[in-house]
């Protein structure tokens, strides 16, 4: 075979090829265009000013009706820019490693696990918020107001309708699951890699203690003994190992959501009448998820207006449906679905922020040892 | 001399730069930040660290199961490279582009797929999960790629007629292959054994969900440190012990792979592949392609069967709800924005990459000695560097430069490099190496200039390899590795990142859209695999 120019001309034609595309497709995404601008443009002679943009930082999980971010766009000359950070987590350490020239002006999501945290590295600037008058004060757990709560939720074991019934009932508390009748049928997160798992094992310590005759470490000893099943996270728990609702494994006891009934019937095509799972009310958790006006923020005022914003009413009501907790603020709409199938904790468990910041090491580490 | 230098410096110029500034610049930022906090060194910690018997059991855990799974790998891929680069059969293409598939999925859906087979209510009836077994599996399915596409890669362009001529001479069919053929395979096999090794050294998704909380690797450590504990000291120490296992193996590696290159002529054309013949050769291709089937095919089809698994039985009623107009998917992003997101920055990752790998390659293939040995350690040291630690890194480095490109999307692709370019790299060094200089030299007696020898010689050779680099480089982005988990994006969500929101939603409509759309992901790479594949023949081996 003789060599000819064709085969460098094709291999040069595609790599430009490849390039350009990318480079145009790229300047595509990069520049996001702005719904304002584009939108009709204004019959009077003055122009109105460039808006001003507002970053808002924050986790994987977040979510929410765009056309809502449009308003409060329109309303404050505002462009909203979403910016990702990981798991909540990684979030509030990358918040804290850029303290001294923040990348966004509001975060949320950081929750009470990581609070004191956030708190102690001094990321947040004090802001009342209008509107957290309203929220009650089991859910305002920074005296000085240096994050606003905007959601919270309960960390709740659901089991499997199908496998328990009046002869075999399900587990009420969280002392029965230890009893041999339920051996080998709970999942639970790792509390060293998992949201979930961390509340879960925090639940145990708000309610066995740290001394007396039968310890948290004790009850996890137990657990251990009935065969519990500890999975490194969330999906693999429920989706996995957990045999209701869109579960696919074996086991009909698992550390999820107050509201994974509500997303059982929401996410499923047709609706059932009833939840195919149910929650135990007894040993939840609750997490509450906080925003804060970062310390350094470019445009602290919008910043303060977006916290506001997100405690309106119509904010609120939004929230439920996007990231299935509940919304803060007490009159909020909270639509039908959560109303028919969501689960009020009458009493969930608590600890005070610092308290989980200054011992969690310590605990993972015992805990570690003891469900090992 | 002084212009051979100056070339040298010209070649190392743009992927050095880009190493140093996205690469080196970022860690040793971090590492400063988490090691002396205050400006200051303070051991006390660091050491404390070390000390702990965890540490050493973590590293050892870490060692082991990367240099199994990189033998494993190697086992059943060697003979699947073989029989891909020599044998012509039907389906073999198709194979081909579907081996780069498991390449891309992202982890909690490849172990998902495994759970669907070796865990509760698993199709094969056999409780793997939690077992080294799952986790060495997993590690087989993700990096059969490697070996079938980079060792097969060479393969496919040895003459086979040199080995047929050693029959011819009296060689055992043993004999010829161990004289003839192996010494020219063993750069490759190297390569793709030191990827291997190294995206396994750092696996992080397979050993949480597939091991469970009883197996860690220093990655993963190096995660709770920073993203659960806030320990920033220790994530940092954790980080560096990582580069120093990395360091010293990559010592070992360049020392094998500089006494293994050899000179061969490679055949441009695809003369190698034919039909196979007699029982034996049958028999051998069928058991090949049926082990590759096993460990690869068998998990994609439990997706598979998981996304047309419907509430009324099997259909696309996934599908549907995934691109229709459903007010009620988890996503809140329509699935083609997610689709062209991932292709764009795949694209953008690919254009980044390429150029840059084909410099390095070139360097460390005419330029050997220790700094070309150095400069391709370094470029294999993000590979095997804590996916954490990069994306610190970006935060607490990029912000002093003249453009703040903390939270640009062009760090998405820039990661996605980092990670390819050793893929682009190795897949290019050992073909560079064996172009036979008397080709060279009579192409430059005949009167050619040194450009038009380099275009005619040289180009037509690596193109194809750089052909196979660029698929990695569109793979690794599509499959949106670890690198970019931990970087602060703008919010244009990839496939990888919908398939997350699905996933983290109860309710079987969004696991069934989950699954939907882990197998649009895996449609995407087998298309783009086959695209990269006929571009190959047709643009450089074609006859």
């Amino acid at each position: 075979m003789t060599p000819t120019n064709r085969p460098t001309v094709v291999t040069i034609a595609v790599v430009a090829a490849v390039v350009v595309i990318a480079v145009a497709a790229l300047s595509g995404v990069f520049t996001t265009p702005n719904p304002d601008a584009i939108g009709t443009p204004s019959p009077t002679p003055t122009t109105p000013p460039p808006p001003t943009e507002l970053t808002l930082i924050t986790h994987d999980s977040f979510a929410v009706t765009p056309e809502l971010l449009a308003v409060f766009e329109s309303e404050n000359n505002a462009t909203v820019k979403v910016l990702r950070a990981g798991d909540a987590g990684a979030m509030v350490n990358q918040a804290i490693l850029t303290k001294d020239n923040p990348l966004a002006d509001v975060l949320y999501g950081v929750d009470n696990t990581f609070l004191s945290r956030a708190l102690d590295a001094g990321i947040f600037e004090p802001y009342h918020a209008t509107g957290v008058d309203s929220v009650p004060a089991a859910l305002r757990l920074d005296a000085r107001e240096r994050v606003t709560p905007i959601d919270y939720g309960d960390v709740c074991l659901n089991y499997d309708k199908e496998a328990f019934g009046d002869a075999d009932p399900a587990p009420g508390t969280l002392d029965d699951l230890t009893k041999p009748e339920f051996r080998g049928q709970l999942v639970v997160e790792d509390p060293g890699t998992s949201s979930p798992g961390l509340a879960f094992m925090l639940a145990t310590i708000a309610r066995f203690g740290e001394s007396g005759e039968h310890t948290w470490l004790d009850y996890w000893r137990d657990l251990r003994a009935n065969d519990v099943a500890i999975v490194s996270g969330w999906e693999e728990a429920y989706q996995s190992t957990f045999s209701g609702g869109s579960g696919t494994g074996d086991r009909p006891l698992v550390v999820s959501y107050a509201t994974s009934p509500v997303a059982e019937v929401f996410y499923s095509d047709p609706q059932p009448a009833v939840a195919p799972t149910a929650v135990i009310t007894d040993g939840c958790f609750r997490q509450v998820e906080f925003a804060g006006v970062l310390a350094g923020a470019r445009q602290p005022e919008l910043a303060k207006k977006f916290v506001d914003y997100m405690l309106t009413a119509v904010f609120q009501a939004d929230i439920p449906l996007n990231m299935f907790v509940f919304p803060v603020v007490p009159n909020a709409d909270v639509p039908q679905v959560f109303t028919d199938f969501a689960v009020a904790v009458p009493e969930p468990l608590t600890m005070a922020p610092a308290q989980i910041g200054a011992n969690r090491e310590r605990w993972l580490n015992e805990w570690q040892a003891a469900a090992r | 001399m002084a212009s051979r230098r100056a070339l040298t410096i010209a070649l190392a110029a743009l992927p050095l730069g880009f190493i140093g500034l996205f690469f080196v610049f970022p860690v040793a930022s971090i590492l400063v930040r988490g090691l002396a906090p205050h400006s200051v060194l303070d051991l006390s910690g660091p050491v404390a660290v070390l000390t702990r018997p965890e540490t050493r059991d973590l590293a050892w855990f870490t060692f082991w199961q990367a240099a199994i799974s990189t033998l494993l790998t190697l086992a059943i891929g060697l003979p699947g490279a073989f029989v891909l680069a020599r044998f012509d059969f039907r389906g073999r293409r198709l194979l081909n582009a579907l081996v780069l598939v498991p390449f891309v999925l992202p982890t909690v859906v490849v172990g998902s797929a495994f759970l669907a087979l070796i865990g509760p209510n698993g199709v094969i009836g056999l409780r793997l999960d939690h077992t080294i077994w799952a986790i060495l599996a997993a590690h087989v399915f993700y990096n059969c790629a490697v070996v079938l596409r980079v060792v097969g890669g060479v393969w496919a362009q040895l003459d086979p007629r040199t080995e047929e001529v050693a029959r011819v001479l009296g060689a055992s069919r043993w004999g010829a292959f161990r004289e003839v053929t192996w010494p020219l395979l063993k750069p490759a096999i190297l390569s793709a054994s030191s990827i291997v090794f190294l995206f396994t050294f750092t696996s992080f998704g397979v050993i949480l969900i597939l091991g469970g909380y009883g197996y860690a690797t220093i990655e993963v450590a190096v995660y709770r440190a920073a993203a659960v504990l806030l320990d920033l000291p220790a994530a940092a120490t954790l980080a560096l012990l990582q580069l120093g296992f990395l360091g010293v193996l990559l010592v070992v590696y360049s020392r094998l792979q500089a006494t293994a290159a050899v000179s061969q002529r490679l055949s441009t054309a695809r003369i190698a592949a034919r039909r196979p013949r007699g029982r034996d050769e049958w028999t051998f291709v069928g058991a090949t392609v049926g082990v590759l089937i096993l460990f690869l095919g068998l998990p994609l089809a439990a997706l598979v069967e998981r996304a047309l698994a419907g509430t009324a039985g099997y259909g696309l009623s996934n599908f549907s709800a995934l691109f229709g107009e459903s007010a009620r998917g988890a996503l809140f992003v329509p699935p083609i924005d997610a689709i062209r997101n991932s292709l764009v920055f795949a694209a953008a990752a690919t254009a980044i990459c390429v150029p840059l790998g084909l410099l390095a390659a070139a360097l460390i293939a005419y330029r050997r000695g220790a700094l070309a040995t150095g400069f391709d350690a370094l470029l294999m040291l993000p590979l095997g560097t804590s996916a954490v630690i990069v994306g610190f890194g970006f935060l607490v480095s990029l912000g002093q430069l003249p453009i703040d490109l903390r939270a640009s999307p062009i760090l998405i692709p820039i990661a996605h490099a980092l990670v390819a370019l050793p893929f682009v790299v190795r897949a290019t060094v050992p073909l560079l190496r064996s172009i036979d200089g008397r080709l060279r030299e009579s192409a430059a007696v005949l009167g050619a200039s040194p450009a038009r020898t380099w275009r005619m010689v040289d180009l037509p050779m690596i193109g194809r390899a750089l052909l196979v680099g660029a698929s990695f480089a569109f793979a690794v982005s599509l499959g949106e590795f670890g690198a970019t988990l931990f970087i602060v994006r703008p919010d244009a969500p990839t496939m990888p990142i919908a398939i997350f929101r699905l996933l983290s939603q109860p309710g079987t409509l969004a696991f069934g859209q989950a699954m939907a759309m882990a197998t649009v992901l895996m449609i995407v790479t087998a298309i783009a695999a086959l695209a990269f594949d006929r571009l190959r023949t047709t643009a450089v081996g074609g006859t």
